[in-house]
């Protein structure tokens, strides 16, 4: 038998880390990042809004109420002489912000909880599943609307109802993940070597869940953002006359025959920015996650 | 199986019990005093904000407002509306019909177009067939409802003239009427969960296609389309059947929009109302109703998953 060329024996695959073969894998996949693509556009939108709006997207006119679109109005005006294409633009900061921040506060409430329920076991384990449970027992939407109904109305509260509602998955997530982990060899060196529990969850679970934990949150983006507009449609969420997709869909609804683009615009920007969260996600899953490649 | 009850059962009335208090719990989010919101002009004359607390008992320590709350919602007293002035259950079971037919019509053209586009998409893997379905389950599932809702209507009642843009007809008053006012709303409904069902059903398919007794099927020489349909099929849909059952109670949350859009008096139109009129009782009965229909659709899951697959009997 030959011997193997020495180029073959050093595996080049064990030289990559395995987030550069990740990235990799995303880069690979070309609808994630047509989807990145489309994050990054609606993010520089927002927060470079008043360079792109065209007008003031709260300065009513007279005599320009209801245009259609045209070179002057890219999306037309609404019913109050408003510019809607500058009106989207700014609307994105709402839906984004909403998305964002409610993920963020999401994950800062549910990992540490799920990973202590998972490290702690017993009865602290079983109390914070029942929690979780009887918070997925509600779905999500209609907890956002309780929540958001009973805090009052104004974006800050939309953004803690959805926070709140979308916390128990991550909960679970984190929950699972921890006792996974606690199975493993290297957790029970480390707990040998006479670690705390508090340092086995930050220092040796947390980085080995990671992956898992970006991918939902990802995809909860996405439904974060579709409950944002959702809330704000039933005028739970950002209040008039500050623009938001959700809240310019509801009042587009009373001029369907008379001004259908009021209705298109900020549906397609939901649409879209959701579409994009939703391609990025399964394809952060496809590379952050080989076994879960398509078979 | 007995046994396998009595622990699920174990692990649903603790659930109950922590869902009780939080959804009692809402309350206390409210900024503000109740009584003050529902005095409104009288909110000056202490001698009604008085008879509010009382009445409400309000004036009660928490434990017990709790508990006197509880016992009554486990006879099936939800409380009373403080606007419409009448028991919530009786609201709840008033509107629950529509908001199930809806649900029911929506779940039907998920299956019927979620699960055939699943296991097309599976045994054409990696084919524009494929990649079409995998288009339309991504579109479904990213479509914020309510947005679909208002460009069907543009389209189908504004422009066509085909269908009425909203209201409600029930079934035992005209039958064609009714499916006329909720097939619109019950397509849009069902277009995020047929997504789900066919991504699910293309993954069952595909676990199930790579399984040994395919292959020696196969074989055997037994010809395709009897070993997609009759072997692969029946062992994918074991999951599928579950999934579906839970997703049925999603369906549920969706109405609220889909109901705020079409007009249509049901449940999700119930807790919208309730919200903008501030009574409080009636929204949080529908949390607690939902929340109760939720746990009894996974309990239904479990056990339908143990009659669509035997190995779990013995279990």
């Amino acid at each position: 038998m030959n011997a193997l060329p020495p180029e073959r024996i050093a595996a080049p695959a064990a030289r990559q880390s395995p987030a550069r073969l990740a990235l990799r894998r995303f880069l690979r996949h070309r609808l994630a990042v047509a989807g990145l693509i489309v994050v990054v556009l609606f993010v520089l939108g927002a927060a470079l809004a008043p360079l792109i709006a065209t007008a003031d997207p709260n300065a009513t006119s007279w005599s320009a109420i209801r245009r259609a679109p045209s070179a002057t109005y890219f999306f037309g005006t609404d019913e109050n002489g408003r510019d809607v294409f500058s009106r989207v633009i700014w609307g994105a900061r709402a839906s984004l912000a909403a998305g964002f921040l409610s993920v963020a506060v999401a994950l800062f409430i549910g990992v540490p909880i799920g990973l202590l329920a998972g490290l702690a076991g017993g009865w602290v384990d079983a109390l914070i599943s029942r929690i979780a449970d009887a918070m997925l027992s509600v779905p999500f939407l209609i907890l956002a609307i309780a929540l958001a109904a009973f805090l009052g109305p104004a974006l800050e509260n939309a953004m803690i109802a959805i926070a709140i509602s979308a916390s128990p998955v991550f909960v679970r997530l984190a929950r699972g993940m921890a006792l996974e982990a606690k199975a493993t060899d290297w957790v029970e060196a480390a707990r040998a070597l006479g670690n705390p529990p508090w340092r086995l969850g930050l220092v040796h679970v947390l980085p080995n869940i990671i992956p898992p934990l970006l991918v939902q949150a990802t995809l909860s983006i996405a439904e974060a953002i579709i409950a944002e507009a959702s809330l704000s449609f039933l005028g739970l969420g950002q209040q008039p006359p500050a623009p938001s997709w959700g809240s310019m869909l509801n009042s587009a609804q009373r001029f369907l025959t008379q001004a259908p683009w009021l209705a298109i615009f900020p549906g397609l920007a939901i649409f879209l920015v959701v579409l994009a969260f939703n391609l990025v996600g399964d394809g952060l899953r496809d590379a952050l996650d080989p076994r879960s490649e398509k078979r | 199986m007995l046994r396998w009850l009595a622990r699920r059962f174990a692990q649903i009335i603790p659930t109950l019990i922590v869902l009780s208090v939080l959804i009692f719990g809402l309350q206390q989010l409210m900024p503000g005093d109740p009584a003050l919101i529902l005095a409104g002009e009288e909110r000056g004359d202490p001698m009604v904000l008085a008879q509010i607390r009382a009445e409400l008992r309000l004036d009660r320590p928490l434990p017990e407002q709790y508990l006197n709350w509880i016992g009554n919602v486990l006879v099936g007293d939800f409380g009373f509306s403080w606007r419409i002035r009448e028991p919530v259950a009786k609201l709840i079971l008033q509107k629950l019909p529509v908001t199930f037919q809806l649900a029911s019509m929506a779940f039907i053209i998920a299956v019927l177009i979620g699960v055939p586009a699943g296991i097309l998409s599976a045994t054409r893997r990696d084919t524009p067939t494929d990649w079409i379905a995998n288009g339309i389950a991504l579109f479904g599932i990213s479509m914020p409802n309510f947005w679909l809702g208002i460009m069907m209507i543009l389209l189908f009642s504004v422009e066509l003239g085909w269908l009425p843009p909203s209201g409600y007809v029930s079934l035992t008053e005209d039958f064609w009427e009714s499916i006329a006012t909720t097939i619109m709303p019950a397509f849009v409904l069902g277009t995020g969960v047929a997504g789900v069902l066919m991504r699910h059903t293309r993954a069952a398919m595909l676990g199930a296609l790579a399984q040994d007794y395919v292959r020696t099927a196969r074989a055997k020489g037994v010809a395709e389309r009897v070993v997609v349909w009759k072997h692969a099929l029946r062992n994918a849909l074991i999951p599928v059947v579950t999934l579906g059952t839970i997703e049925f109670g999603r369906l549920l949350a969706g109405a609220v929009l889909t109901e705020q859009i079409f007009t249509i008096p049901g449940f999700g139109k119930l807790i919208v109302d309730a919200v903008f009129n501030r009574d409080y009782p009636v929204v949080q009965g529908v949390v607690l109703a939902t929340a109760l229909i939720f746990v009894a659709l996974s309990l239904v899951a479990d056990l339908l998953y143990m009659a669509v697959n035997p190995r779990m009997r013995q279990a």
